[in-house]
């Protein structure tokens, strides 16, 4: 499993990030952002992409865990 | 929220959007400058004294609300957070230039749509050189472009740009001897709609651009960068809905609210290439900022200390502009202001590249 690390990235940089690496071809994937707003564009874009999107939070900082 | 909500609901808040737009206009604001944050922003410096435009001068109450409606939402969301510290002097350079390529259309993307929902096709210039900037801006993107992380601040660091903004409006409310404005019938600035109305709408529609995360340049730069259509669905919305909003009022009140041209548009000029170039310099520069002039409104009222310092750059901008002769008037653009944009897109582009293929300086 591939960990990007998104915290204080602006927008879309967050998704840039798991883009190029989707491009690379891991099949997992482990994203930490720090903002609601990251979340919820991170998993629209991993779901639409074909892949399950699990959250999880702690101190005001999101986990995602992207599977297909 | 899964995708169908998050559609509905920025279809919606759009709707409402333009609503509130077109009905600023009828309740005293100028004509396709329902919203117009550069506008306004430039109204708010004017009073302030930053620069001394007699047109253009008066604190915009829309402004107060839109940062203070994003604060308390984010507030009872929960969603306050104090940030900031990713470059932040680039972002002030980039709303310098941001707010120079708006002055010279005459209008942020916000208005770009409001005037093509009045039917002045020069908006179609801007459209076009908009769409073209943030092309630009999504070149670098996709190549790892970044102004680096933010940083958690003391709480107090994400709370002040809404004090400041209380500050604003109680000088307006209380102490307006101490404040500049245009004098009636002086320009732009002497029509507003009245303070609480102004006040209300700009509360509403920063909730709601809170809520939705509604961004000009976001829905352009979504649907090229990802193929995603949830940010432009808003910009379509507004659009529709400040269209039809501006129909009926066109036909149920004596005042003109549609009227389809490229001469003769208030607040515009006609000059074509200017306004595809003055939108072109806004949109690239945007895409580098991470969101359009409404966008960093509401990410300053969340707390986000970049986004305040870029609206402190935009203002700041507009105050260049009216003291060094940048700003289009609706005669044309001057040639300072050429001068400027052909700069501004220079130094964007060299931010740009700085930021994009040299990051192992860091």
């Amino acid at each position: 499993m591939k960990t990007l690390d998104a915290r204080g990235l602006s927008c879309p940089e967050p998704v840039v990030l798991l883009r190029n690496a989707m491009a690379a071809g891991e099949q997992a994937y482990q994203i930490l952002v720090d903002n609601p707003a990251s979340r919820e564009n991170v998993t629209r874009y991993a779901e639409h992409q074909g892949y399950h999107v699990t959250c999880t939070e702690q101190d005001g900082e999101y986990t995602l865990s992207i599977v297909k | 929220m899964d995708l169908r909500k998050e559609k509905t609901s920025i279809l919606l808040a759009g709707a409402v959007i333009g609503i509130i737009a077109s009905l600023l206009v009828f309740f005293g604001n100028p004509a396709n400058m329902g919203f117009c944050i550069a506008c306004f922003l430039r109204d708010t410096a004017g009073a302030l004294g930053l620069h001394s435009a007699a047109a253009v001068q008066y604190i915009r109450p829309e402004i107060i609300g839109l940062v203070l409606g994003s604060f308390l939402l984010a507030l009872g969301k929960k969603e306050l957070s104090a940030r900031g510290g990713s470059a932040p002097l680039t972002r002030f350079v980039l709303g310098v230039f941001v707010m120079i390529g708006c002055l010279m259309f005459l209008g942020c993307p916000f208005r770009m749509i409001l005037r093509l929902a009045g039917g002045d096709l020069n908006a179609l210039f801007g459209l076009a050189g908009f769409v073209c900037g943030i092309l630009a801006g999504v070149f670098f993107l996709k190549r790892g472009y970044t102004l680096k992380r933010t940083y958690r601040l003391p709480v107090l660091e994400g709370r002040l740009f809404a004090c400041i903004q209380v500050v604003l409006l109680v000088l307006l409310v209380a102490a307006p001897s101490l404040l500049r404005f245009t004098q009636s019938g002086g320009g732009p600035g002497a029509k507003h709609a009245a303070i609480l109305i102004s006040l209300a709408a700009g509360l509403i529609v920063g909730a709601l651009a809170q809520r939705t995360r509604l961004c000009m340049v976001g829905g352009i730069r979504d649907l090229v960068l990802f193929r995603e259509t949830k940010l432009i669905l808003g910009f379509v919305a507004i659009l529709v809905s400040a269209l039809a909003c501006n129909l009926i009022l066109n036909a149920a009140t004596p005042d003109t609210y549609f009227h389809l041209s490229l001469a003769g548009q208030p607040v515009a000029h006609t000059d074509g290439l200017w306004n595809f170039l003055g939108m072109l310099l806004a949109g690239f520069g945007c895409v580098l900022l991470g969101g359009c002039p409404l966008r960093q409104l509401v990410l300053s009222g969340e707390g986000n200390t970049d986004s305040a310092m870029t609206v402190i750059g935009l203002m700041a901008g507009a105050a260049f502009a009216h003291n060094f002769g940048l700003a289009s008037s609706g005669e044309g653009p001057t040639a300072n202001g050429k001068i400027a944009v052909i700069l501004g897109i220079a130094v964007v582009c060299a931010i740009a590249c700085l930021n994009t293929f040299r990051k192992k300086d860091a």
